[in-house]
């Protein structure tokens, strides 16, 4: 076998022709930024690239990658590019979605795609609002939310995406945010490595209808007290001085603690490859909004048979069984008779 | 013994009736099979309720299965059984409106037992009370006489009870001179494995056989010679499994892997069943999470360069009409095959009809039409699926296949075709930029447009140099590139209609069955009522009446011809199984006074209906 060398590009060589049209300031251009900056690293072929999408802001995305690229309809991304990564296992197929997208009209092609554990690189943007609808709550807008739809504040209880991916036993799952670009792409690389689903909630500040959502923690002055980073090996340590961290109370459920407290024995070492999916649940669970100190990093990284290699598998071992599929042979497999 | 003399008929009507765990469509299915291969020809209509198992002895629960052989061509399975055999007093009374006078009834008195007969709804029992008067009856001890066969074999009563419907099967083959090798061979194959339910089985089709051989109860039996055939290798084919092998064939002709994305629905499901199986031919199949996922799936898979194949029925289409959509604005090859059943809602799932021919046509947003193709009888679908396929993949475009409960469920012989003349499928992948630039470098435009089929480029992913984007957003002509200007996107709607009106140059002129050329009525179909049609035009043929048939392949666009087709007669009649869909377009489209016949009952037309419905609008000429 000949090995084919990967041709060195830049940024500008994934860029496309297209004017971006997402509205100054949005964070979906520090994203693209990202993914456009990181791709000339990950040793892929533009051509064997796709990104897939559905509806929303997000959505767009594909029209500014300079790959192959499919911008469909809302929500079903997921299935739209299970079917493409399952025929098509020579190909590095991206999902770029959004929170009303992903878990809203598309939740349940989401899940489906996670536990079957297509080889799809996910990443949700969420921004907890609808932005191309112009300001609806989104099934991760906080508890009475005032929008457009919700004058006296929206009655739903949001969704976790984390939490959501984790309890349909994604075999990858990580959170980053827009305003650290090399957390994203180590993120978003490491997702890219990961053979299976990979999901990624992208914490993303939507300026003109929800601006402001995360800088609770994601600004530069709050991360270090608001954002823990999750390292896989290391004890979950946060904080200025790393004086805070995540423990197990005797009742099993996981608390932030100052570290004096417990001791750093006590605190719990990350492990991103453990099978069950309890404590990266647990985890999830940490924070039920971007209002208190809030994991970001890997959560889950296991491995488990991808969905069209088992589907391709079954195929190459008809096929060595029964041979070619032969069409007369097919056509006679149930009793025939002549007539002479 | 005595020795009894053998009738010859030239056709006749089995119906077994009987509970839905009474085993009617194995022993319909078996009786079929052994016509097959004595070279009748025959047709079949399965019929059987919705629940699995219906409460017992109740009318709800009634499964039956009609199969007509013939010593002749026949294209329907009959309007009304010549001999009726019921397994208990619902299966009776579920039939008698479809009986005529002097129908033998073979009857299975054992189950005639107070609390049956309560439960299938009489006062009094059937058997006694002179309302079977205009019939003949044989009343036959099935149950017990099972039961005795099943004991030789070491089998518990209530167990051997359930071997009953091969008895049925036995006296039946004795009756109609059937072959008994093929049977037993049957039931060694399926039951081998269970030594002592094979034994029970073989005693009681044994018993069964040797019950009309001694019991002096029947005068006669009855012969139904072989039919004269081309000369040929013949299946008896059900209309799912022709076209899952329609589907394979034009996969290969077109030299594509198939993906299949389906959800189960029925009647479609056996199609997922037998593509699943096939995996020998590169089939991939995957049960998606819902309808849209299927359809999904197999759009993101033509996408990627494979044969992109979905199927369901009526509520799954509405379903897909999303990603419909989105498939006619991506002009991308896609099948999506529709096995109609009663609607609207779950309706009447295991029930045949033909009403969704206006949501093909017109069953989604937008302006987005797409070809639909219909199959006219179980063995044509194979046909149909190939000329599905190739129409999808010459002109990239999603197209309708629509069959039925009825077509999907129904077999008849069929004369396999000779594969190797079946002839290729170009699916002509894009391999390099097909646009130059003013400043001269080449480009690749996805929407550059093919001056004759106006088919856009099939670009999979892959081609280095080729990379592009497409979405459902509306797209620039020739650039594909998202455009929201109001003068191209009326040239887009345009595009996409001229494409679709286009494929009536490439597909045959309506044939028109007309003897003499100067009958006045054209009685003019599509889909399953092909059969029915038949039988009611030659019906009145035989009365020395003129009458002229067509039926359509394509729905959408139509033959060339067919306004032609139309004004030639005075008077066009449609029979359907819907409240007039096809009369409804033909009305529209050639402004001819186009009559319905509609029937909406769960079962093909009877060729007796179609009959007076030509005798009333010949009369009225």
């Amino acid at each position: 076998m000949t090995t084919v060398e990967i041709p060195l590009t830049t940024r500008k060589d994934w860029s496309s022709d297209q004017e971006v049209k997402w509205c100054p300031g949005c964070g979906d251009y520090s994203i693209l930024a990202a993914v456009q900056m990181l791709m000339p690293d990950l040793g892929v072929r533009r051509e064997k690239t796709v990104f897939v999408s559905g509806i929303g802001c997000a959505a767009r995305f594909p029209y500014y990658m300079s790959t192959y690229g499919l911008h469909s309809i809302h929500g079903r991304a997921p299935a739209i590019a299970t079917g493409l990564a399952t025929s098509r296992p020579d190909l590095d197929v991206w999902v770029v979605s959004g929170d009303g997208d992903s878990l809203s009209i598309g939740g349940n092609h989401l899940i489906h795609a996670l536990r079957r554990n297509v080889n799809l690189n996910i990443l949700m943007f969420n921004n907890q609002i609808y932005g191309l609808t112009k300001g609806q709550y989104s099934p991760t807008s906080e508890e009475g939310k005032i929008t457009k739809s919700t004058p006296f504040g929206s009655l739903d209880h949001p969704f976790n995406p984390i939490s959501v991916a984790i309890g349909a036993e994604a075999t990858f799952v990580a959170r980053t945010h827009d305003m650290d670009r090399a957390h994203m792409q180590e993120m978003f690389r490491r997702a890219h490595e990961h053979k299976g689903a990979s999901f990624v909630e992208v914490y993303q500040n939507c300026n003109v209808f929800n601006d402001g959502a995360f800088e609770g923690i994601t600004a530069k002055d709050n991360r270090s007290e608001m954002l823990i980073n999750l390292r896989h090996g290391e004890p979950i340590l946060f904080g200025a001085d790393f004086d805070k961290g995540v423990t197990r109370r005797a009742n099993g459920e996981l608390a932030v603690v100052p570290v004096a407290e417990v001791g750093l024995d006590n605190i719990i070492i990350h492990d991103v490859h453990r099978e069950d999916p309890a404590l990266a649940f647990a985890l999830s669970r940490l924070s039920t909004g971007p209002t208190m100190p809030t994991p970001i990093g890997v959560f889950r990284d296991v491995e488990r048979a991808e969905y069209g290699e088992l589907m391709n598998d079954q195929v190459e071992a008809t096929k060595a069984k029964r041979g070619d599929g032969d069409l007369n042979a097919l056509l006679r497999s149930n009793s025939f008779w002549t007539v002479d | 013994m005595t020795t009894r003399q053998t009738e010859q008929l030239d056709r006749v009507v089995i119906r077994f009736a009987g509970d839905s765990g009474d085993g009617m469509q194995l022993t319909g299915d078996r009786f079929t099979a052994s016509s097959a291969t004595l070279g009748n020809d025959l047709a079949t209509f399965p019929d059987f309720p919705a629940e699995i198992r219906a409460p017992a002895g109740t009318l709800a629960g009634v499964s039956a299965f009609q199969v007509a052989i013939s010593d002749h061509e026949i294209s329907t399975p009959g309007d009304a059984p010549t001999v009726l055999v019921a397994m208990n007093p619902a299966g009776l009374k579920a039939n008698m409106g479809v009986m005529e006078r002097g129908t033998t009834l073979i009857i299975n008195a054992d189950a005639f037992d107070e609390r049956s007969i309560t439960k299938a709804g009489y006062a009094e029992n059937p058997l006694t009370d002179g309302s079977l008067n205009q019939f003949t009856v044989y009343e036959v001890p099935m149950t017990s006489i099972t039961k005795e066969a099943g004991k030789e074999a070491g089998v518990k009563p209530r167990d051997a009870e359930r071997s009953k419907n091969f008895f049925a099967l036995g006296l039946v083959s004795w009756l109609y001179t059937r072959p008994t090798d093929a049977t037993l061979e049957w039931i060694h194959s399926k039951f081998g494995g269970k030594p002592q339910v094979e034994d029970a089985n073989t005693r009681a089709f044994r018993a069964g056989y040797d019950f009309g051989e001694t019991a002096e109860l029947f005068d006669a039996r009855y012969e139904v010679r072989p039919s004269v055939f081309a000369p040929g290798d013949y299946v008896n084919v059900s209309g799912n499994t022709a076209l899952s092998w329609g589907l394979i064939a034009a996969a290969k002709m077109a030299d594509l892997p198939m993906f299949l994305g389906s959800y189960p629905i029925t009647p479609a499901s056996d199609i997922l069943h037998e593509l699943s199986k096939r995996k020998e031919f590169g089939i991939r199949t995957f049960q998606a999470e819902d309808e849209i996922a299927g359809i999904g799936a197999a759009l993101g898979a033509a996408y990627g360069g494979s044969l992109g194949v979905t199927t369901t029925s009526g509520p799954g289409l509405a379903l897909k009409g999303e990603t419909l959509g989105l498939a006619v604005s991506l002009e991308l090859p896609l099948v999506v095959v529709n096995i109609q059943r009663g609607g609207p809602s779950t309706g009447l799932p295991t029930k045949t009809e033909q009403s969704d021919l206006l949501q093909a046509m017109y069953g989604r947003h937008g302006e987005a039409p797409l070809p639909i193709v219909a199959a006219k009888s179980p063995s044509d679908c194979f046909e149909a699926a190939i000329e599905a396929c190739r129409i999808a993949v010459k002109y990239r475009t999603p197209v309708i296949l629509l069959s039925d409960g009825y077509l999907g469920n129904g077999t008849e012989p069929w004369k396999l075709p000779d594969t190797s003349t079946l002839g290729t499928i170009e699916a002509n992948f894009a391999t390099e930029p097909n646009h130059v630039k003013e400043d001269g470098t080449a480009v690749f435009w996805p929407y550059l447009r093919d001056a004759d089929t106006l088919a856009r480029p099939w670009a999979p992913p892959g081609v280095a140099g080729l990379e592009h984007r497409i979405g459902g957003l509306e797209k620039a002509d020739g650039t594909g590139n998202v455009s929201y200007d109001n003068v191209n996107h009326e040239k887009m709607v345009h595009l996409r209609q001229a494409k679709v009106d286009g494929i009536a140059n490439d597909i045959a002129d309506l044939e028109v069955d007309d003897e003499d050329g100067d009958a006045r009525l054209l009685v003019i179909g599509w889909g399953s009522t092909w059969g029915s049609i038949a039988a009611g035009v030659q019906r009145t043929r035989a009365k020395g009446e003129k009458v002229a048939q067509a039926h359509l392949r394509h729905l959408n666009p139509f033959p060339k011809n067919l306004g032609e087709v139309l004004r030639r007669y005075d008077k066009v009649l449609v029979p359907e199984m819907n409240l007039g869909q096809l009369s409804r377009m033909l009305r529209a489209e050639f402004l001819v006074d186009a009559q319905s016949l509609s029937k909406m009952q769960g079962s093909p037309f009877r060729a007796a209906e179609i009959e007076a419905a030509i005798a009333e609008q010949l009369g009225a000429l």
